[in-house]
């Protein structure tokens, strides 16, 4: 712990860095997965700076749903700890938002696209309390949102994938957090929806909100997200896109199974 | 209706819909009414009255819980637990004599203890979860059997009631069990509306109920709970056996004619108080008639009835919907074979001749000509056709 109050302090009193790199919003200390005592996350050291659109980028099976489900305490975890604002998460579970992998439910339950998206205000309401009508416009307001307010009433089972996104990202919106997960919303979707998440994202980012994404698409990591986190069961490197993002530690994270975006791909890739 | 059809076939097939849901509606209560007349002519005793009773307050608390382990895709998981209560059920006989909580008590207990074996199992060994269902579950029920056999050897006249849990016996309902049936599946239905919001999400989306929701853990524990008290309250009327049919088939029966979540737990409660008072009736007719089978075989054929004829959702309505499409199809077609026999001799009025459609499209083209007809858009005698102005129009329209 006393590493990292030192670092604060040394990123404080540096002034070329970025404008958010003062508090952070989240971040994990040693965290350790195992499935049938195979790690799927190593050793994960994470500070994600508060304000920023962050990628977690990574070969399949490095690990990236693993960790945001490990942190939000979906599996267990081996060894580490996950703090959200310097809080755990039982604390600020408030300031966190989160949108699971449309895939993870099924859609032909029978509820409407409101009512899916009024789950989002549970967590707010808690035991034994009804959703108001704030509430319902809320719900509405996250709909007209994303571009899906025709299909407040419909049946859930009447959406394409990418409506099926979309509702999940207004469910989260009324979460009204100041932290967003998301696991690979950009996963299938058709290029309204791409096109909808983009504007949602940096909606968010406008006001300040931090997003942390699982994303698949290493060509638009640069023009989506300001940081990124290259992942492969261990932390590979993690910062702002401009630094990070870099040809090297592409190839150090997929190892070498990437023709990287550049045309030139470097010799030595181990 | 002159202008053609085809513009606005999302409004008319969303009238359509409309129609033949309202249809069904009324078909449904006209068979609901032609089952409940009958009861009314019969005399009704004090024993038939507590019987069926008591059946239809299992059945209610049966369907309305058999909903969210239906949704939550746990029905087989409810056949598991109800086969490895027998075990508990003799064991609390032997301790303290047939009192029916002391009964319930050790059902659930057993049932219980059942589930979290098969928990233990499927994350411990290779083993998968059906294997692991089908070992407990076989095993559990054996032991139960066993157990039954031997506390008849005892020759005990109290045990008489006991054999009656395997396959179900309504006769076996006494007054006083009704009143603890109803207190018990009274206190269920309230903590299900009480937490509606929390078992709905958690059902929906475990995923993210963990995440949003407080304690969903304990949450999670408690709608396990509830189903298995709805189990166990049902097994004295439904029995070890065929208990999954009772808690599976209104709930099955209610999605398929509701696409929201708090109409489709209201219709299988009301469906499974149908089936459990229903049956309770009919084997409290005759004390031989063992009720389980007589509620199961009343539900099943309300699911089977719903699959077939369910608007929107049943095999019927889907297969009448795809002849409608197809026919559409093949009238879409015919009109534009028309409007290019036209295009080739440039002359709008162009006769065609109806052999010639049905050498291309087959015997559909005499189906669709008729169709278009009655919808204005093409004129003939039976032999010769041609497309009328409005059929012009469309077909224009078509070829866009």
């Amino acid at each position: 712990m006393a590493v990292h109050i030192a670092s604060d302090a040394l990123s404080i009193s540096a002034p070329t860095t970025r404008l958010n790199t003062g508090k952070s919003s989240f971040e994990v200390e040693d965290l350790t997965v195992a499935y049938n005592s195979r790690p799927a996350l190593w050793d994960v050291d994470l500070r994600v700076p508060e304000g920023v659109l962050m990628a977690i980028v990574g070969p399949n099976g490095a690990g990236k749903s693993t960790l945001i489900k490990a942190a939000l305490g979906l599996i267990p975890r081996a060894a580490g700890e996950a703090r959200f604002f310097g809080k755990s998460y039982e604390q600020a579970r408030q300031l966190v938002g989160y949108v699971p992998q449309r895939g993870s439910v099924d859609w032909d339950f029978p509820t409407t696209v409101l009512d899916v998206v009024m789950m989002g205000r549970y967590g707010r309401l808690g035991w034994l309390r009804r959703p108001t009508k704030r509430d319902r416009d809320a719900a509405l307001a996250a709909l007209e949102q994303v571009g899906l307010s025709a299909f407040a009433k419909r049946q859930i089972s009447q959406l394409s994938g990418g409506q099926q996104q979309r509702t999940f990202l207004a469910r989260a919106l009324v979460q009204e957090a100041q932290l967003y997960f998301m696991d690979e919303p950009f996963a299938a979707v058709d290029a309204v929806t791409e096109r909808a998440i983009v504007t949602l994202l940096q909606t968010l980012r406008a006001n300040n909100k931090t997003v942390i994404v699982v994303h698949h698409d290493l060509q638009t990591v640069p023009e989506y997200f300001d940081w990124v986190t290259l992942l492969n069961v261990e932390i590979i490197a993690t910062g702002p896109v401009s630094e990070t993002f870099t040809d090297e530690n592409l190839h150090r994270t997929y190892g070498g199974r990437v023709g990287a975006l550049t045309a030139a791909p470097e010799a030595a890739g181990a | 209706m002159g202008a053609h059809r085809f513009s606005d076939e999302i409004t008319t097939s969303l009238q359509r819909v409309a129609f033949e849901k309202s249809v069904s509606w009324v078909v449904a209560g006209a068979i609901l009414l032609i089952v409940a007349v009958p009861l009314f002519s019969i005399e009704w005793t004090h024993t038939l009255r507590t019987v069926v009773l008591g059946g239809a307050v299992l059945g209610v608390v049966c369907g309305a819980l058999g909903s969210f382990a239906v949704l939550r895709q746990q029905s087989l998981l409810g056949d598991a637990l109800a086969h490895t209560a027998l075990p508990g059920i003799a064991i609390a006989f032997l301790v303290s004599g047939r009192s029916l909580p002391a009964l319930l008590l050790g059902a659930g207990v057993a049932g219980w203890i059942g589930v979290l074996l098969i928990r233990a199992l499927t994350t411990t060994t290779r083993l998968k979860q059906d294997s692991a269902m089908a070992i407990v579950l076989s095993s559990f029920f054996a032991l139960g059997l066993a157990l039954l056999a031997y506390i008849q050897g005892r020759g005990d006249a109290s045990q008489a009631g006991l054999k009656s849990f395997i396959f179900g016996q309504a006769a076996a309902i006494v007054e006083r069990d009704v009143v603890v049936l109803a207190l018990v599946g009274g206190a269920v239905l309230l903590v299900m509306i009480a937490f509606w919001k929390e078992f709905k999400l958690i059902t929906f989306d475990p995923e993210f109920a963990h995440t949003v929701v407080l304690r969903a853990r304990a949450i999670d524990l408690v709608l396990s709970l509830l189903i298995v008290i709805a189990i166990v309250l049902g097994l004295q009327l439904a029995g070890v056996v065929l208990m999954v049919g009772m808690l599976i088939a209104p709930a099955v029966a209610a999605r398929q004619f509701t696409s929201r979540m708090e109409p489709m737990v209201l219709l299988a409660a009301a469906l499974g108080g149908l089936a459990g008072g229903g049956g309770a009736f009919v084997s409290g007719l005759d004390a031989g008639l063992p009720t389980g089978p007589l509620i199961v075989v009343a539900a099943v054929s309300l699911a089977f009835v719903a699959l077939a004829v369910a608007p929107g959702r049943g095999v019927i309505w889907t297969w009448l919907a795809e002849r409608r499409d197809r026919r559409n199809f093949a009238a879409q077609n015919v009109l534009s074979d028309l409007y290019r026999h036209c295009l080739s001799h440039d002359d709008p009025m162009q006769i065609t001749d109806e052999s010639m459609l049905v050498n291309l499209r087959g015997d559909a083209a005499r189906i669709a000509l008729r169709q278009l007809q009655r919808e204005g858009l093409v004129h003939g005698d039976g032999r010769l056709w041609r497309l009328t102005n409005a059929g012009v129009d469309a077909a224009r329209r078509l070829e866009m």
